[in-house]
């Protein structure tokens, strides 16, 4: 499962993230803000309109938004 | 150590690293640029316990030693000494959000780990505590090995401690060994260091949590953002015309206190024409600048302007931008001075050039005047549908225009010249906070004192060499000032461009002027219709008059569409030139806005005449 279909709420660790299909940067930024294997997350919100870009996602105390695509790149696992 | 001259507050983006350098500096700030970039380098006077005076520079936030955009480049930068001209800062006082230890302690980490004197400021204890956290800072110290000072900064908590603690702090790089050296190692560490520093923690229902439930929900918060919108676009135009007109009143003044005290000649119009009418007309638009940033400020400092730009991201990402462009379009409402300087925290090069490129195509308000002048000479103040007249709705159509022709042009830009990946969107959502009055006070004087400045100085110059243009070589007997002088035999140059798309040459001479600032172009069709006012009330209208008897409708038509795009403004020119380090950028944005002008005036032009109008 990646992260972009956890239902929202559920809570989930990140398995492993598949850098390959990020820009560099894109990566760099997601690692800083901790969206790396072993880090505890929840879909809070997601998109609007019914659309499902962006998302936003909880991590620790906070909260980060990122594009779908990114979210696809994260396997995560029910915890 | 030798003398200590120098600190720098070091954090991640939401630390609370501003309200803590607007309350260790107060108002003892100057804002300037770093040499070389354009990133604002903010720094203020800090008093120390020992009544010595050091300088305190506000570094941008940043995650990490990588730099991933402009703003954290100079962060960068700066730590490490690499900037020219700005030397590194003798001590480095790390921010944390208490609430957010985790995260903010990666970054923590790898500045003290350069092992230059460092203090560190747990900075929002308050609100870690709404949080339900209690935090040890003794262990925290103990864990990093360099003080730790619990900070309110809102509530001046800690701040005589923490400028006592930048006063003693020491060279420490001999003293502990740094086995951290990756981001994944720091993070492990980040964790532990933070666990063991929290010494009780409750869940609690935060309250960001429920307010994002609303303010993030699919269908209401869009809903919302549009109503915020709404309300600061309605207090942007009505809210502002009392100061407006107050300030016009009161430059009409001083130029009839001119004109009765200095004795009549070229002083004398240098004055009046020259300085007071050119700069005047640009200060006119103080209010609503201030106005339009009193709500981008309080949005940014409230953790607002973050949802706002998540709300846009999916508008913004079918033209291949991201949500985090809605922030210096906005901006470009006002002014794109400060929208191209705000795009800076947008780490995609080629979103970011984008962006510049399309700023001048949202409506600034120095276009108004000229809007405000056509409109009222040529569409009839009638209304289509109760309670919308119009008049405005034309006014209405001018802005829709230009954020769709905006939208068509980033679309084109970002599959030609800044073609690339679809760039992202990864930004993170502050916690909501309530701004505090002081802080967007501090703001506002800042932004309005940079506008002030700016018309001070490069309005002030351009409008000095048009005076002379218009003014030399002085016409002969029998002989029209304008005809005679440099700008008129240019404008006769250009009316043979422009004729083809209903422009006359009166048109032609207003649009040179115009490259200076929009606004001008009505002062110098009044001036070269030669309207005898009072004041500029009556000028307009008199203006409006003569307008009418001297141009047709699809000229006016033509007119309005070529304000839409045309680039005419000095500034936004140079600042595009010094936020893209060269001239080819901004040469391309006068080429594409000109022809864009041209084609869309010839257009509507052309259009009206066929239909008859």
């Amino acid at each position: 499962m990646t992260l972009d279909s956890l239902p929202i709420g559920q809570r989930a660790r990140i398995a492993a993230v598949d850098w390959a299909v990020l820009a560099e940067e894109e990566g760099q930024r997601l690692r800083a803000l901790g969206l790396e294997a072993g880090a505890k997350v929840a879909v809070a919100h997601r998109g609007i309109f019914g659309g499902a870009d962006p998302l936003a996602v909880t991590i620790g105390r906070m909260t980060v938004a990122l594009r779908r695509a990114h979210a696809r790149a994260m396997q995560v696992e029910l915890v | 150590m030798p003398e200590l001259r120098s600190a720098a507050l070091v954090g991640n983006p939401n630390a609370g690293k501003s309200a803590l350098f607007n309350a260790l500096t107060g108002a003892r700030q100057k804002i300037a640029n770093y040499p070389g970039v354009t990133v604002e380098r903010k720094a203020g006077r800090l008093i120390l316990p020992t009544g010595e005076t050091i300088e305190l520079t506000d570094l941008p936030g940043s995650y990490g030693l990588d730099a991933t955009s402009p703003d954290e480049e100079v962060t960068r930068k700066v730590v490490l000494g690499e900037l020219p001209g700005e030397p590194a800062p003798q001590v480095l006082v790390v921010v944390l959000d208490a609430s957010n230890l985790e995260q903010h302690l990666v970054f923590a980490q790898e500045v003290i780990a350069l092992g230059r004197p460092t203090v560190v400021a747990l900075n929002m204890v308050d609100l870690a505590e709404r949080d339900g956290l209690v935090l040890d800072p003794a262990a925290l110290e103990s864990a990093l090995g360099v003080p730790v000072i619990p900070t309110v900064a809102v509530r001046r908590r800690g701040l005589p401690e923490l400028a006592a603690a930048i006063a003693a702090a020491e060279e420490r790089s001999a003293e502990r060994p740094h086995p951290h050296t990756t981001l994944t190692e720091r993070r492990v560490s980040a964790q532990a260091i933070a666990e063991a520093a929290i010494l009780s923690e409750t869940a609690q229902h935060r309250l960001h949590a429920r307010l994002d439930q609303f303010l993030l929900h699919p269908w209401i918060g869009p809903l919302v953002l549009f109503g915020l919108l709404f309300v600061v676009f309605q207090a942007v135009f009505t809210g502002a015309t009392p100061f407006a007109d107050a300030l016009e009143g009161g430059i009409a003044a001083v130029a009839d206190q001119v004109r009765a005290s200095v004795p009549q000649g070229m002083v004398r119009d240098f004055v009046t024409e020259g300085v007071l009418s050119g700069v005047g007309s640009v200060v006119v638009f103080l209010p609503q600048i201030v106005i339009l940033f009193f709500f981008i400020l309080a949005m940014e400092a409230s953790g607002y302007m973050a949802r706002a730009a998540f709300l846009m991201d999916r508008l913004m990402a079918r033209v291949g931008l991201s949500g985090r462009s809605f922030i210096p379009l906005l901006s470009s409402f006002a002014c794109a001075i400060p929208g191209i300087m705000a795009t800076r925290s947008i780490a995609d090069p080629r979103d970011r050039l984008t962006t510049i490129l399309i700023a001048p195509l949202m409506t600034c308000s120095a276009r108004l005047p000229v809007y405000a002048v056509i409109i009222a000479a040529f569409i009839p103040n009638r209304a289509v549908l109760p309670g919308v007249g119009l008049q405005g709705l034309v006014l209405f159509g001018l802005y829709v225009v230009g954020i769709v022709g905006a939208m068509v042009v980033a679309l084109v830009l970002r599959s030609s010249v800044t073609k690339g990946a679809a760039s992202g969107f990864i930004m993170e959502l502050p916690k909501y906070q309530l701004p505090r009055a002081k802080d967007l006070l501090l703001g506002l004087w800042q932004r309005a004192w940079i506008f002030l400045r700016r018309a001070g100085t490069i309005i002030f110059t351009v409008t000095v060499v048009l005076w002379l243009l218009l003014n030399f070589p002085r016409a002969g007997e029998g002989q029209n000032q304008v005809d005679a002088s440099i700008a008129g035999k240019l404008a006769n140059g250009l009316a043979v461009v422009v004729e083809p798309i209903g422009f006359n040459r009166d048109i032609a001479l207003s649009l040179i002027p115009a490259m200076a600032a929009r606004e001008v172009a009505v002062a110098s069709l009044a001036t070269s219709y030669a309207v005898a006012a009072e004041d500029e009330e009556q000028a307009a209208l008199a203006l409006g008059e003569q307008l009418r008897t001297k141009w047709s409708l699809p000229t006016a038509l033509a007119f309005l569409a070529w304000f839409v795009f045309a680039p005419q403004c000095m500034s936004t020119i140079a600042v595009a030139r010094r936020e893209t380090n060269g001239w080819k950028w901004p040469l391309f944005m006068l080429l594409y806005l000109f022809s864009l002008a041209y084609i869309f005036a010839g257009i509507t032009y052309w259009s009206a005449v066929a239909l008859g109008l």
